[in-house]
């Protein structure tokens, strides 16, 4: 219990024990730890930017999406009005194309009933000529009847 | 308690003596066996219980944490190495938290301390009896296992601290930035004799109360452990009364230890704490 050398001889290990602790302990350790601190940091931030990353190009996919949806939709309408306009043109050539037949057709039946009437003309005043001249036993003379001929031809 | 015939009175003397070692009555150099020759060597004499014990757990703490120290990696850490770091950061989140400022011997004295103190500390919960007795089997005459017990180590770690506080005083304030301190406040320089009084004090205060607390702490655990474990000693025979003594041993013994286990770390964390709160008053330019 006597105070003596010891004192001092504690003093000394102690100072001793302090520095290896600071120089063989706690230097390599703290430094450990501030690399280890750091690389978790650096992991973080990696981690927060990869999130970042997949935030950003998922937004950029619907984006994209968005587009083609677009694009598709813009298609089709475009895609439907020419086929309107198709079946449109189609349908006005059509009715050209029939009303010109139909023309040509009328046109046709006018010239054919025109002859028609023509030859029944012809044929109604040489029947007529020829049943006046049997009823009168006689030669007509077609040309000094003329006139009176062409008047019944019009009249039929 | 030993079998020999002893009196409660020889066998606490026994118990509270180092092995000092020193210059006998005679002259020659030795180891003493008596308490009166222990007393006569003076301050010239070591107390050898004391330097071994403290040696080998500084060497223990000292050994374990290089080993995690050599070891350590940035990956993840495990078992022992995982228990450093953990001490090293509760050590360094402490001295950040009270000491402001820069200084990288601090963070390493603190652990120092708080470790080797903790130790040393930690030997009180050894049976005051089994290492005395194992000594005397051989040949040794007095074995003080709690080194924090002897106020020498306590007063050597608190003397360390002070000259650590003085160096850092006169390193940060310059001299007389320090004996201005010491004597112009707090009554400014007309008041210097009771200024120069209040702050030596308040100056030599601090390493004695460190070390008087620590081995206030410690040397009264052992003493109740000792004294229970002389509630044993007096064994009369296999009567109630010796049965209900024995018991009470042992039944007291276990509980003064579990709370002394708190003890044992408090002391260290309260020394290694106010050492950074020392060292941070020494860094602080005050007024």
């Amino acid at each position: 219990m006597n105070i003596n050398a010891t004192l001092l001889a504690q003093t000394i290990m102690f100072a001793l024990f302090v520095w290896f602790c600071m120089k063989f302990i706690w230097t390599p350790i703290m430094g450990a730890l501030e690399q280890r601190k750091k690389q978790i940091a650096d992991g973080l931030a990696d981690a927060e930017r990869a999130k970042h990353d997949l935030e950003l190009s998922a937004k950029r996919s619907a984006e994209i999406l968005r587009e083609a949806k677009e694009q598709v939709g813009e298609i089709v309408a475009n895609g439907e009005k020419r086929a309107s306009e198709i079946v449109e043109a189609a349908k006005e050539q059509a009715k050209i194309e029939s009303d010109r037949i139909i023309s040509g057709a009328k046109a046709e039946i006018d010239q054919e009933v025109f002859r028609a009437k023509e030859q029944l003309r012809t044929q109604v005043s040489a029947i007529a000529l020829a049943g006046a001249s049997k009823i009168l036993g006689r030669e007509i003379d077609a040309k000094a009847h003329n006139e009176l001929l062409d008047k019944l031809v019009s009249e039929i | 308690m030993s079998s020999e015939a002893q009196t409660s009175a020889e066998y606490i003397k026994h118990h509270l003596q180092n092995l000092t070692y020193g210059k006998l009555p005679d002259g020659a150099w030795g180891i003493a066996h008596t308490h009166e020759e222990a007393k006569a060597m003076g301050f010239w004499a070591l107390n050898v219980d004391t330097l071994i014990v403290s040696l080998l757990l500084g060497i223990v703490f000292l050994f374990v944490f290089r080993r995690a120290a050599r070891s350590i990696s940035t990956g993840v850490p495990s078992g022992l190495r995982n228990f450093c770091e953990w001490s090293v950061e509760f050590v360094e989140s402490n001295v950040r938290g009270s000491f402001s400022a820069k200084n990288d011997m601090v963070a390493p004295l603190a652990l120092t301390i708080f470790f080797w103190v903790f130790l040393m500390n930690l030997m009180d919960l050894i049976p005051v009896d089994y290492v005395p007795f194992l000594m005397r089997e051989l040949g040794v005459p007095f074995f003080r296992i709690v080194p924090s017990a002897d106020p020498n180590a306590t007063f050597g770690m608190a003397i360390g601290v002070f000259l650590l506080i003085l160096y850092y005083s006169v390193k940060i304030k310059g001299v007389g930035g320090f004996l201005g301190e010491l004597t112009l406040q707090p009554f400014g320089k007309w008041g210097l004799p009771v200024n120069l009084l209040l702050e030596g004090v308040n100056l030599i205060a601090k390493p004695i109360s460190l070390a008087l607390r620590l081995f206030g702490n410690m040397y009264a655990g052992e003493m109740i452990f000792i004294l229970i474990a002389l509630m044993g000693g007096a064994w009369v025979g296999l009567s109630p009364t010796g049965v209900t003594l024995y018991g009470s041993q042992i039944l007291l013994s276990l509980g003064w230890a579990i709370f002394h286990i708190l003890i044992v770390t408090l002391q260290a964390f309260i020394f290694m704490v106010l050492t950074v709160v020392y060292m941070d008053m020494a860094h602080q330019e005050h007024h």
